[in-house]
């Protein structure tokens, strides 16, 4: 824990690295068709671990847990993809940078892989980038629990555990 | 059900409006008419039935898509990305400030709460004083808005308010603090509490469902799925507006471009897209002041929980208010607020309450018994708030809204007056939308905590869903982008009629200050390019 507390120190470094950082991730990547959000290898690892730390116990444990996370994934990459091309390559940056090692050891102080972080040191991160003294940082952070919060709490299968009986009329198809 | 509720743009179409989806246009075109208005919102719907009544043959430009009641689910999931701007996403480029705004017919009209206020008779005084705006009389101003009332259905709603907002009323009653009911835009309201995710029964009267089919049925064309680029002018007459037709996906350009030639321009995009078109025009602006002095009522949200039922996603979503810490102070001293009740769906409030984890889910599993309450500030009185400003990164318009040290001064009080309401009316806890306060078990707890709290972008939630400003009315050719009458100086044949030539923010939702006032830009309009007065707008008999 005190090592990934670390990073907190070079707080300027840091900000610097996710103002320029994205544009050298998008320089180390090819070139995309068309400038369309993708979240694949570490960048998804990362939401992997992300999600469940944002979400807590509002994800039952269980047989469908790690399908809702899936599901969860899915609808934060479709919400992306439903935003102005800006923003997505804005999230691409934020993504491509938990992705990069050298990047995520330095913003979040997750020395490994994504698969293998502790979930209370995501929580870690997400509570110092929440109250960062930086900016990016915690606008990073709001981002993060816009998405994740949104995918999970705009799916019916969430509305039972929080008594939101739904639309008070459903249309024939 | 839905068989039984009748949708008229359905019926409309059927009956051989002229609609053309910008998905489906094959090849490079050119329109004409003799005004061509740009956006379909409050603005741009009212404008375009007082000029097609008055035989004008008019085109609409709108970017968002056609949808209508029967495409309203009551699904945020659905919602959002469909009938918001940015997917309900849109934001201050620091991230700070969550912009909700329509991008669809109707504009921001289809996906609002329905509050109707007059101008405040302290907004008109300031823009008479301070803005050289003579004719905002309020006696000036009264047909216009009797006018519009009538045409939209706005009047007193007498059902009961749900709690959300009843909790609002009691508990400032037991502080000795005066509350009013909202009046609304609605005929036959079924009282559902989903008008932000579109009408379902078609009872809130927006542009969708009145001015828009209207000027439809006296002949207009409204173009969907449709961007307008830029205005192209020589000297100072625009020629024409260059239009990007948009995929079946809503934002990507299908390649088609749409050139629409007429006498006159409006345009009426809201006041963040509206100066976007104007600067990517480059329309003249010898002032600098084109797409500055934006103005936003930085709204502050406090939630409370309470022992009984809530159930804030049920009901009229806004009826109650507050003008109470309008009045404290003159309108440019310490920055006043109003106070309303948001609707409550699992999304907005999800992503609105502060934290995340175990605590947040906690939170969210007392849903039913959670209150909230906004308080609106008055931006654009007080000398030091002066607003943000739009700007162009690659053609698209991103908005810069500092917060000044006035209207953190009025955020702490809001988050006081909310959290002082919320325990009077018998709160168990409350939890002020910042990301280190509370929750607080009592009023006393609350008023240390919120005084010490730190107020900085982001740590602090700030929303807004009112966006005014950046093509300001000013009597005063040097500062105003545009006239009292709306007309932009520099350019003889084009006029803003939307919320953008608001001066200063109006201190209460402003759809009927919009209404209202375009009315009487469009029908001055009207006369000057038919010769004869303009015709009045009447509601069909239903």
């Amino acid at each position: 824990m005190a090592s990934r507390r670390a990073f907190l120190k070079v707080g300027l470094g840091a900000s610097l690295v996710l103002a320029v950082g994205g544009g050298v991730y998008r320089a180390t990547r090819a070139a995309p068709a068309a400038p369309v959000f993708v979240l694949d290898g570490e960048a998804r690892a990362a939401l992997l671990a992300i999600v469940p730390a944002i979400l807590a116990d509002a994800l039952a444990p269980g047989p469908a847990y790690a399908t809702d996370v899936d599901d969860v994934i899915g609808r934060v990459r479709d919400a992306i993809h439903a935003l102005p091309l800006a923003s997505q390559k804005e999230l691409q940056d934020l993504f491509g940078l938990l992705a990069l090692a050298p990047a995520r050891r330095l913003l979040t102080g997750i020395a490994g892989p994504w698969a293998a972080a502790r979930p209370a040191d995501v929580h870690g991160f997400l509570q110092d980038w929440r109250v960062s003294q930086f900016g990016l940082l915690r606008a990073a952070y709001g981002a993060l629990q816009n998405l994740v919060m949104g995918a999970w709490y705009a799916a019916p299968a969430s509305w039972v555990a929080i008594g939101y009986p739904g639309p008070p009329l459903e249309w024939a198809p | 059900m839905r068989a039984a509720i009748a949708d008229p743009v359905a019926l409309g179409l059927a009956r051989g409006w002229d609609v053309l989806d910008g998905a489906t246009v094959e090849r490079d075109s050119t329109f004409e008419a003799d005004v061509v208005i740009v956006g379909s919102g409050a603005g741009g719907g009212v404008t375009a039935e007082i000029l097609a009544l008055s035989g004008l043959k008019v085109i609409i430009v709108e970017e968002g898509a056609l949808k209508s009641s029967q495409d309203f689910k009551m699904h945020e999931a659905h919602a959002y990305p469909q009938l918001y701007q940015e997917a309900a996403a849109r934001k201050t480029r620091d991230k700070a400030i969550n912009i909700l705004q329509g991008r669809t017919v109707g504009g921001s009209t289809t996906i609002n709460w329905t509050s109707s206020f007059r101008t405040p008779a302290s907004t008109l005084a300031f823009w008479r004083a301070r803005h050289g705006l003579a004719t905002f009389q309020e006696a000036a101003l009264a047909p216009w808005f009797d006018l519009m009332e009538q045409r939209l259905g706005v009047a007193d709603w007498t059902t009961p308010p749900n709690e959300n907002n009843d909790l609002l009323r009691r508990g400032a009653a037991a502080l000795g603090i005066s509350s009013g009911f909202i009046r609304r835009n609605v005929r036959g309201c079924w009282n559902l509490g989903y008008c932000g995710m579109g009408c379902p029964t078609n009872a809130k009267q927006s542009m969708l469902v009145t001015t828009i089919p209207s000027a439809l049925a006296h002949g207009a064309t409204l173009l969907t799925r449709m961007r307008a680029e830029r205005l192209v002018y020589q000297g100072d007459q625009v020629t024409h507006l260059q239009c990007t037709a948009l995929g079946a996906d809503g934002a990507t350009p299908t390649g088609k471009t749409v050139t629409l030639r007429a006498r006159h321009f409006v345009v009426a995009g809201g006041a963040i897209n509206s100066p976007a078109l104007l600067l990517r025009s480059n329309a003249p602006d010898p002032n600098d002041a084109l797409g500055r002095r934006t103005f936003l009522h930085p709204t502050l949200i406090s939630a409370g929980l309470f022992a009984q039922r809530v159930d804030g996603y049920a009901g009229a979503p806004q009826s109650v208010y507050s003008n109470h810490f309008l009045d404290q102070a003159p309108v440019d001293g310490p920055v006043g607020f109003m106070l309303e009740a948001p609707p409550l769906h699992p999304v907005i409030l999800a992503t609105t309450l502060a934290g995340f984890g175990a605590a947040h889910a906690e939170t969210m599993r007392q849903f039913p018994h959670i209150h909230a309450l906004l308080a609106l500030l008055r931006d654009g009185f007080h000398p030091g708030s002066t607003g943000g400003s739009v700007t162009l990164a690659d053609g698209a318009p991103v908005l810069s809204y500092p917060i000044d040290h006035s209207l953190w001064d009025g955020a702490r009080r809001a988050l006081l007056a909310m959290a002082e309401i919320q325990f009077a009316a018998g709160a168990r806890s409350v939890q002020p939308a910042h990301e280190v306060a509370g929750p607080y078990t009592s009023w006393a707890a609350a008023r240390k905590g919120i005084a010490e709290l730190e107020y900085r972008i982001h740590i602090t939630r700030i929303v807004s869903a009112h966006v005014m400003g950046g093509c300001a009315m000013d009597a005063d050719p040097a500062r105003g982008v545009v006239d009292p009458d709306g007309r932009y100086r520099g350019l003889g044949n084009v006029s803003v009629h939307d919320g953008s030539v608001f001066p200063t923010s109006i201190g209460a939702n402003p759809q009927l200050s919009i209404y209202a006032i375009v009315a009487r830009m469009a029908s001055s309009l009207a006369q000057s390019l038919t010769g004869r007065p303009a015709a009045r707008p009447v509601a069909q008999a239903a």
